[in-house]
């Protein structure tokens, strides 16, 4: 059996452990309006501030499916190679909660939108491909704010109905590694089609983490335990390597593990029970009926599929295959919309290698230590593409060519100005070359004769002493060819 | 003119139009009577000087073109009106003040109609004899001891006390066409869909129909024509096309095929109504229609199929009154303490008992025996009306198995209290149009109704022959006032 260089095993004692994951993912549907209302869904407006009479769950006040939700949810559906569902059902998912106005959340169960499809991450060992269950519409809830005051609890309704899908994958992930590696791709996903926008911070994507542990090579799942909404990447890795350790630990121990919905506390990092199975939540599940099944035509899916972009799987093939680049480089370039944009707008006019190496290297490290991302960049695709056509046509050097990087970091400059205006352009007439070789030469006659008399190894110093009188500009190809012909 | 509430809405219309009479007369006449009916506690919430200073308004600039100039009315308290106090009967929405208007009545206003208050009705519509509202129950004016039906019952004693010339109900499971026969008055309940609900408090979203009440059918159909618009605020409301039923309304219905579904021949059924349906049938042969035996064979399985689908509906679209957002809040220790007393104390009894019953048979474990069996039950029940429209254009019936019974007669008895329905949900259920028409008195000189029953979208045909048969049947009802000191 070839050894697998990226398994994830835990091991105790003689035991071998493999860990199955599985998640349900909550991303929130890029839309204007929520999934039954008109309210707004900016993120971050004073509390309260973004809800209608249906939000609130006013007597009487009844939902009207936003069309744009429905297309959005349908779009991912697509990118996620999936099965959409020409008829779907809204439930009502009933409990009681304060930040839940209806006293139900209106969800898709037995008949979501969209059913089984797959994502492919890229993996350091190869391609790993991730099952797709399903993927459903549904209302978010509004938000109880505990914190301030001692005695009461405030509610925020902005939230409110705004409109969620529901991606929930196969139990196919096996580490913390894929899990990361799925999120991004998922986000990625996403934000290729416009979908979601994929923001954590704000709560755009979250997930429920299901963990089960069994014997490596077994074929029978373990009992999983679910943790519940956790909303970032890191905290997801935590929180599995937390609860597969803690699962395992059960089990050397000869104790079952009960099925339960936990929760992760990220300051202290571990998991904590949050309800058994017995103590789940009846929800009592029934069709809306203020809400007819949803049924989409072929004609409106056909539409759909028309509208839907190049994606990462896809424009890797397509970089790879045209412009040669690696699988690790293109992999790099497509993992997010705006960087792949950026990447083709520079190449229009510029050379593909040269460009792959600045923006991978140069761009990517500056744009990190000033925390920024592509789109807040300070250098445009189209200047970055000049700074890279004056390296290519021997105007600057590489080296020059860093110089003028940095300027340009400093706010948008043509970088042909930045030359002009500081002199940077690299001397390439050989006339000029020669008399600064010959003044050189002159002026360390003693180590000329040295390396005429085979200590060879001088010869980097003569380069560098001609680099160093002319500023930097000195062509280094030529001042080279001139060197070894007048010594 | 002293016999101004004498007049049906057809009559007030014409004299408004005609300018015999102003909408500041119209009002101020109802209002009076409406002010000294009080007994019959068919109010909840008056807005008599409202009313008056809309008459005036109307009388300043008239607008005689609309379809109601003018015209004062009391509606159900189950639509929410602007600014007006709406409680559907419940101590949980005694404060509640709605900012918006529901889509029914905001096209009745814009018809030029004037709201002179809310009537009293079942609390959340749940009952068969108005005697669940938290606000009380009301009198039936054919007799002090009377119920005056359920839940619109406010509505239909309103009605055949002319405290207002016609009115709005809801129908659920028979709450326009058990009160109408209640009190010898008329009311259809319109093809699910027809009639929006936005804005209606939600008892049971599959089954709720917003409908017309009157003294005549010519009235009914008016109405019927004014509040039947199709409405995107409501998902359910269907696009289709809308006649003119009053323009469109008359007396021949030669030809047309009436069936007779021998399922309605119930047990224990009284004499009367045997007797009362025969003559509908005479009546319909009369008017020239053609009389079918029919089968409608699920009508057995009606009822506890209602009883599961409607209480299920109701439990979680009565979620929403938790004492959060608005309405009638208990102080208790923690969040679910309050929950409890809030909806302990709020809700009466009657609603409590259809959420526990909803609740129940919605539970994981069974969901299937109850809920998903009787959605199929359901299926079926439709199915044999879709059948039996294949033989014939309607369907007549008895609208109840009895007279209206005595005040506190029913109220420990749920399952008899529930049997009152056993002609009507069926149509619910089937989601077709009803209307009911007052037929005949029994022994104790309490009206009988009589029900047609229509196909979807069909109720031009239903008014129609109700038109045919009322002018045949030729009914007067018994009421002498005796309320009114």
């Amino acid at each position: 059996m070839s050894k697998n260089k990226s398994e994830y095993l835990i091991n105790r004692h003689d035991n071998q452990y493999e860990v199955v994951i599985g998640l349900e993912v909550h991303a929130q549907v890029t839309s204007e309006s929520k999934l039954f209302s008109t309210s707004a869904t900016k993120f971050g407006a004073e509390p309260n501030t973004q809800v209608s009479l249906v939000d609130a769950a006013f007597p009487g006040m009844l939902p009207v499916i936003n069309e744009y939700c429905v297309k959005q949810a349908i779009k991912t559906g697509i990118g996620l190679k999936a099965k959409i569902n020409k008829r779907s059902v809204f439930d009502r998912k009933n409990y009681f909660y304060a930040d839940l106005p209806q006293g139900y959340q209106i969800s898709q169960f037995k008949d979501p939108i969209v059913g089984e499809g797959k994502v492919i991450l890229d993996m350091p060992d190869g391609q790993k491909e991730v099952g797709i269950e399903r993927l459903h519409l549904e209302q978010d809830a509004g938000k109880s704010i505990h914190d301030l005051d001692p005695k009461n609890t405030f509610v925020d309704l902005n939230r409110s109905g705004v409109a969620l899908m529901e991606i929930v994958s196969k139990p196919d992930l096996r580490s913390p590694d894929e899990v990361n590696a799925y999120i991004k791709k998922l986000r990625s996903i996403m934000r290729y089609l416009g979908t979601c926008d994929g923001n954590m911070q704000e709560g755009s994507l979250r997930a429920d983490v299901n963990v089960s542990v069994r014997k490596k090579g077994s074929k029978e799942f373990g009992t999983r335990c679910e943790i519940k909404n956790v909303n970032s990447i890191k905290f997801m890795q935590m929180a599995i390597e937390y609860e597969a350790n803690r699962q395992v630990d059960l089990i050397e121990d000869g104790q079952t593990i009960d099925q339960e919905t936990r929760l992760f506390d990220t300051k202290k990092n571990e998991t904590r029970s949050m309800r058994s199975k017995e103590d789940a939540h009846d929800y009592r599940y029934f069709p809306d009926p203020d809400l007819l099944p949803l049924e989409v035509s072929d004609d409106f899916i056909e539409n759909l599929k028309s509208e839907i972009p190049e994606l990462p799987d896809e424009k890797k093939k397509r970089f790879i295959e045209k412009f040669k680049l690696s699988p690790y480089e293109a992999n790099i370039l497509v993992s997010d919309i705006e960087t792949s944009n950026y990447f083709e707008n520079v190449i229009k006019k510029s050379d593909v290698k040269l460009a792959t190496n600045w923006i991978i290297g140069e761009l990517f490290a500056a744009l990190n230590e000033k925390n920024l991302e592509i789109t807040e960049s300070p250098i445009s695709a189209g200047n970055l593409s000049k700074l890279i056509n004056l390296i290519k046509d021997g105007t600057i050097s590489g080296k020059i060519a860093k110089t003028v990087f940095e300027q340009m970091m400093e706010g948008d400059k043509d970088p042909q100005k930045i030359v002009e205006e500081k002199g940077l352009k690299q001397e390439s007439d050989p006339k000029a070359l020669e008399a600064l070789i010959d003044k050189v030469i002159d002026d360390n006659r003693d180590k000329a004769t040295e390396y005429k008399s085979g200590k060879v190894k001088l010869f980097g110093f003569f380069v560098g002493q001609v680099m160093k009188v002319s500023g930097g500009k000195a062509n280094p190809q030529l001042v080279n060819e001139i060197l070894k012909k007048k010594l | 003119m002293s016999d101004i509430t004498k007049q049906s809405l057809s009559e007030l219309v014409e004299n408004i139009k005609s300018k015999k009479l102003s909408s500041s007369e119209v009002t101020k006449a109802f209002v009076e009577r409406s002010e000294k009916s009080k007994e019959l506690n068919a109010y909840i919430t008056e807005d008599y000087a409202n009313a008056l200073n809309k008459a005036k308004k109307f009388d300043e600039k008239p607008n005689l073109d609309l379809k109601l100039p003018g015209i004062p009315m009391a509606v159900k308290d189950l639509f929410c009106t602007r600014d007006l106090r709406t409680t559907a009967g419940s101590k949980i929405l005694n404060n509640f003040v709605p900012t918006y208007e529901s889509t029914v009545t905001q096209n009745i206003w814009n018809e030029g109609a004037i709201l002179m208050g809310k009537l009293n009705c079942d609390e959340f519509a749940m009952g068969s004899s108005n005697e669940t509202s938290f606000f009380g129950n009301v009198q039936n004016p054919i007799d002090k001891n009377l119920v005056p039906g359920g839940s619109s019952g406010g509505s239909s004693s309103a009605v055949a006390a002319q405290l207002t010339p016609i009115t709005i109900g809801t129908d659920t499971g028979g709450s326009i066409r058990q009160p109408a026969s209640f009190t010898g008055t008329v009311g259809l309940k319109p093809t699910y869909g027809s009639c929006s609900r936005y804005g209606i408090v939600a008892f049971a979203s599959s089954l709720d129909q917003a409908g017309p009440m009157a003294q005549n059918v010519k009235d009914c159909a008016l109405l019927q024509e004014v509040i039947s618009t199709y409405d995107e605020k409501d998902s359910t409301s269907i696009d289709f096309k809308r006649n003119e039923y009053s323009k469109e309304l008359t007396k021949d219905i030669k030809g047309k095929k009436i069936g007779i579904p021998k399922e309605y021949r119930v047990d224990g059924m009284p004499k009367e109504i045997e007797d009362l349906w025969k003559k509908g049938i005479e009546y319909a042969k009369d008017c020239g229609a053609e009389i079918i035996d029919i089968s409608l064979p699920h009508t057995n399985y009606a009822l506890p199929t209602y009883y599961i689908v409607a209480p299920a509906e109701a439990s979680s679209n009565l979620a929403r009154y938790d004492g959060v957002k608005y309405g009638f809040r208990a102080e208790g220790e923690n969040l679910i303490d309050m929950y409890e007393k809030t909806r302990s104390e709020g809700f009466g009894a009657e609603v409590q008992r259809r959420i526990m019953i909803g609740t129940y048979v919605l539970s994981s474990g069974y969901y299937d025996a109850y809920y998903l069996k009787a959605q199929k039950v359901r299926k079926l029940i439709k199915n044999d009306f879709d059948d039996a429209y294949k033989k014939v254009d309607a369907i007549l019936t008895p609208s109840t198995p009895s007279s209206a019974f005595k005040i506190g007669e029913k109220t420990n008895d749920p399952v008899s209290m529930y049997l009152n329905d056993i002609f009507t949900v069926p149509v619910n259920l089937a989601g077709l149009p009803g209307i009911s028409i007052p037929a005949g008195h029994d022994a104790k000189g309490y009206p009988l109704g009589l029900q047609i029953i229509g196909k979807a979208f069909d109720e031009q045909n239903i008014l129609n022959i109700a038109y045919a048969m009322e002018e045949k049947i030729n009914f007067k009802n018994n009421i002498n006032d005796w309320w009114i000191k």
